[in-house]
């Protein structure tokens, strides 16, 4: 493939639609003194780009396919973060939750369309599973959530890593959904638009509820929960919210994976998935939702990246390097916490995901 | 199926809660003396299983012949292994966090265990999939009552015993001991009294890991096989082991342990799904029922 | 003057160890109520009683006559009771102004759908907290503060700042644990006509731990003095700092500090 072509196409289209409307949600937002015209009009220029050269083939469907990905991803780690970054609680089976939205919607999903392929209405149906699933997902968040109200810190990272190795059990022993084998079979029906969609739900509604009463309690839990249960903040109802509202958008993800890979298989709603998420958390900063985004859409590309050049080297010097891929995150992960324990972006937030009367 | 508890099921119990009890140990004193969960610890008991897989070869190979002494090598050289392994982590992943927040170094050390795991799978003589142990000791079987007894079961138990005895004479009577009681309980007030705090860590993690290395050993020996992932899960049950018992408490993690080897066991027997989540449901219950753990004491925050 | 403030026979037990002994007293509504007493007299422990962190192996706490024994924190705060720290606890990389806010969050109305979807309703509402809150940091002097993260200010502001938090909780009575502590004269001076200022302004009954003996006399108007958990005496400043037995439990061992 010839760079420089490519790369004038991105930039005519980049100026054709994402500018024009950045500018007018600047000048909406500047009028009204609110946000999120600007973030909104930004988010469709981005998504109507991506999705032109999608389209136009631009970007094939291999990077298509990892862009789905890492918008995924957004949704876990920014939901992660509501939970650990935000509200200050420790959770480490944040994968679990995913499992529940991926084997709840794509049961469901998979059963129907076996039944009748010809189902009207079919991504109605499909948008309603994947909703469910969150359900599920946000009521088993609802469970989790109370051992956090007696546990603090590495305790409450045990009891949710069980958490999760216990949900990885139960599907691994339960035939009816492929046990050890996995859920196979199940409809492609993610496609960009919903990815997009979702991902970019989860980013505002957290973002939102971050600026509002609600989210100050989370924030204040975070700092000194003692001071915060002295501020008349009820400390149990937000920690257990935070930990609904969180695994409820995880969920929608693991429908959303489910859906994209059609399959759903245990271990990859095991520790080390958990661990990823984690690592996008802290990689891209405690708190940041901005950080979360870039370090989602970095980590799954370089991850993509070293697949392919680590297994390529792999055929010709006939040496397992595959799991050379995790050695480096491991490796990045440590180096983080020992250099820059606040992660790129810090509690910062980009401009656009701010409030205009945010000064940080 | 007979009774699900019957003696053999004891001595399966017993010797699976050896292994768990070395392992338990060293989480316990690391966490009574830096409030760490050393995620890293179930991959010391790993490398200690490797290393004894290679120490043997190597002494087959040079002096050939197995036998008592050969053991007994094969035995130092895992713990030495752990040993190092713990000291090397402890310097250079946990040192510089020391006084950072609490959770950095937890998520480091699941970077660390992470690291080791794939670094093991993906080095070549090693590689990610099984390996047959080998017989270190020849395996001989006897009959107590109507339960069959292996050499391993009378192995692991008085390894086990005989280093949870020098743990305890260490801790109790010599002066190191006296300085690791002193650090877990005031870390400030034992830098005044002039005590190295830095070197009785390092030695804490170097006890823990050499126990580590002396379970790994012994589990590869009674479970014959071994992968670069064989700590994740004991190391995960041994600390809920520890939490059972109290953390930070040396005669709890033995407790825990040896509760926790029998629920496993006689859990195992009645359901498969109940062997595997027993653990668990065993940390959620304490958690929620009795989160300081069988023997460990009460503490309250200073508000 | 009726009592705000009621604890009858109030005892509590840590482990084996009395901590806070029969303890029974009224703070009359209105008054700068003034709590001192040795180290370990069983001060902060009171406060901690009152407030819920604590449960009280005996006896009864009443706030204007309505029972709030063994309520959680968080209900005892809502029925009207304020509270600051010995050691500070700030939210610290929070902003000034969202120290605050937290603290108005019980009083916000708006649901969740409301809050992430922005609605009218909600806004006005953020609208609302946000110029109360500006307005008592203005009377705290801290509104010039209000964007910066509240780790950044100095230690008086600090104080202040948890002055202004237990006040924006809206309270009828306001507990004070050792606010002048750390403080150099000059700031104690500013500290004792603030707590007169907050006293008028807000209307809120002062209820205050101290070991600062110059802001003991100086503003509170009944003082009770604590030692090994029961009280040894109680009254007028002037009267307690007479009191043989008082100089003895504390001025005496401690007087030369003070």
């Amino acid at each position: 493939m010839e760079y420089k072509p490519v790369l004038q196409t991105l930039k005519r289209i980049g100026s054709w639609i994402v500018f024009p409307l950045l500018s007018v949600g600047d000048i909406v937002g500047r009028k009204t003194g609110r946000n999120m015209p600007r973030l909104t009009l930004a988010a469709l220029g981005i998504y109507l780009y991506i999705y032109v050269l999608g389209s136009t083939g631009v970007f094939n469907g291999y990077v298509m396919h990892i862009i789905n990905l890492s918008l995924i991803y957004v949704a876990l780690a920014a939901s992660l973060n509501l939970i650990n970054g935000i509200t200050g609680q420790f959770s480490l089976g944040h994968m679990g939750f995913a499992a529940v939205g991926a084997y709840v919607s794509g049961t469901f999903t998979t059963l129907l369309f076996k039944l009748n392929p010809s189902v009207p209405g079919a991504y109605l149906v499909f948008v309603g599973a994947i909703v469910a699933g969150g359900v599920a997902a946000a009521l088993m968040g609802v469970l989790i959530g109370f051992p956090s109200l007696r546990l603090k810190g590495d305790y409450l990272a045990i009891v949710t890593l069980g958490f999760g190795e216990i949900i990885r059990t139960i599907l691994n022993n339960i035939s009816y959904v492929g046990g050890p084998r996995g859920l196979l079979g199940i409809p492609k029906f993610s496609n960009f638009t919903i990815i997009f969609a979702a991902a970019f739900l989860t980013i505002l509604v957290i973002r939102n509820l971050v600026h509002s009463s609600h989210g100050r309690a989370f924030l204040a839990i975070r700092e000194n929960e003692l001071a915060a249960e002295l501020a008349g903040i009820d400390t149990t109802r937000y920690k257990v919210l935070s930990f609904a509202i969180g695994a409820g958008f995880a969920g929608v993800a693991g429908g959303l994976f489910a859906h994209l890979l059609q399959m759903a298989h245990p271990t990859q709603y095991g520790f080390m998935g958990s661990v990823m998420v984690l690592i996008m958390v802290y990689a891209g900063g405690v708190g940041s939702l901005t950080g979360s985004i870039i370090a989602a859409f970095s980590l799954t590309f370089l991850s993509e990246g070293l697949r392919g050049v680590l297994d390529g080297l792999g055929e010709l010097t006939n040496l397992p390097l595959g799991d050379l891929r995790m050695v480096i995150y491991a490796l990045l992960l440590i180096l983080i916490m020992l250099f820059r324990t606040e992660g790129l972006m810090g509690n910062k937030e980009s401009k656009l995901l701010m409030l205009p009367e945010d000064k940080r | 199926m007979g009774s699900i508890i019957n003696a053999q099921q004891i001595i399966n119990g017993l010797q699976l809660g050896s292994i768990y009890a070395l392992i338990a140990l060293g989480y316990t004193m690391v966490y009574g003396i830096v409030r760490l969960i050393n995620f890293a610890h179930g991959d010391f008991y790993m490398i200690g299983a490797y290393a004894a897989y290679g120490a043997f070869f190597l002494f087959n190979a040079v002096l050939g012949g197995a036998g008592g002494p050969m053991a007994v090598a094969t035995l130092l050289f895992a713990m030495l292994a752990g040993l190092s392994i713990a000291a090397l982590t402890n310097r250079f992943a946990y040192r510089p966090l020391r006084y950072k927040p609490k959770l950095s170094s937890l998520i480091t050390a699941i970077g660390v265990s992470m690291f080791i795991e794939y670094v093991f799978s993906a080095t070549p003589f090693i590689g990610a999939s099984f390996r047959a142990f080998p017989a270190i000791i020849p395996q001989s079987l006897f009959k107590i009552g109507s339960a069959t007894v292996s050499n391993y079961v009378v192995i692991d138990l008085a390894v086990a015993g005989t280093l949870m005895i020098g743990l305890t004479v260490l801790v109790k009577w010599t002066k190191l001991g006296k300085a690791m009681r002193a650090v877990s309980q005031d870390k400030d007030a034992a830098r005044l009294m002039g005590i190295d705090i830095e070197k009785v860590i390092s030695a804490t993690f170097m006890i823990g890991g050499a126990f580590a290395g002396a379970a790994g050993l012994l589990a590869g020996m009674t479970y014959p096989r071994i992968f670069p992932y064989m700590g994740i899960l004991p190391g995960l049950k041994a600390f809920i082991a520890a939490v059972l018992g109290g953390i930070g408490n040396i005669p709890g993690a033995m407790l825990g342990a040896y509760i926790m080897g029998l629920a496993e066991t006689f859990a195992s027997a009645y359901n498969s799904l109940l062997g595997e989540g027993i653990a668990f449901a065993i940390l959620i219950l304490v958690l929620l029922v009795r989160p300081r753990g069988l023997l460990g004491e009460k503490t309250a925050d200073k508000i | 003057m009726s009592a705000l403030l009621s604890i009858q026979n109030m005892t509590h037990f840590f482990g084996g160890l009395k901590a806070v002994s029969e303890f029974s007293f009224d703070v009359p509504e209105g008054v700068i109520y003034g709590l001192i007493g040795p180290n370990g007299s069983g001060k902060t422990t009171t406060f901690n009683l009152i407030t819920g962190i604590y449960n009280p192996t005996q006896g009864t706490i009443l706030l204007d006559g309505k029972d709030i024994t063994g309520q959680k924190p968080y209900k005892i705060v809502r029925s009207g009771i304020g509270r600051t720290f010995q050691n500070l606890r700030i939210f610290s990389s929070m902003s000034v102004l969202d120290n605050i806010r937290a603290a108005k969050q019980y009083r916000a109305k708006s649901g969740l759908l409301s809050s992430v979807m922005r609605l009218p309703g909600f806004m006005a509402e953020e609208k609302r907290i946000r110029e109360e809150s500006m307005n008592l940091l203005e009377v705290l002097h801290l509104a010039d503060r209000a964007d910066d993260a509240a780790r950044n200010l100095p230690y008086g502001d600090l104080r202040r700042l948890e002055i202004a938090r237990a006040l924006a909780t809206q309270p009828r009575l306001l507990l004070l644990d050792e606010p002048a502590a750390g403080m150099n004269p000059k700031e104690v001076q500013d500290l004792m006509k603030l707590v007169q200022r907050v006293r008028d302004e807000f209307k809120v009954t002062v209820f205050l731990i101290e070991h600062h003996m110059k802001v003991v006399m100086g503003i509170c108007e009944r003082v009770k003095v604590l030692d090994f958990g029961t009280t040894i005496a109680e009254g007028k400043p002037e009267d307690v700092g007479r009191d043989a037995k008082v100089l003895e439990a504390y001025l005496g061992r401690k007087g030369a500090a003070c």
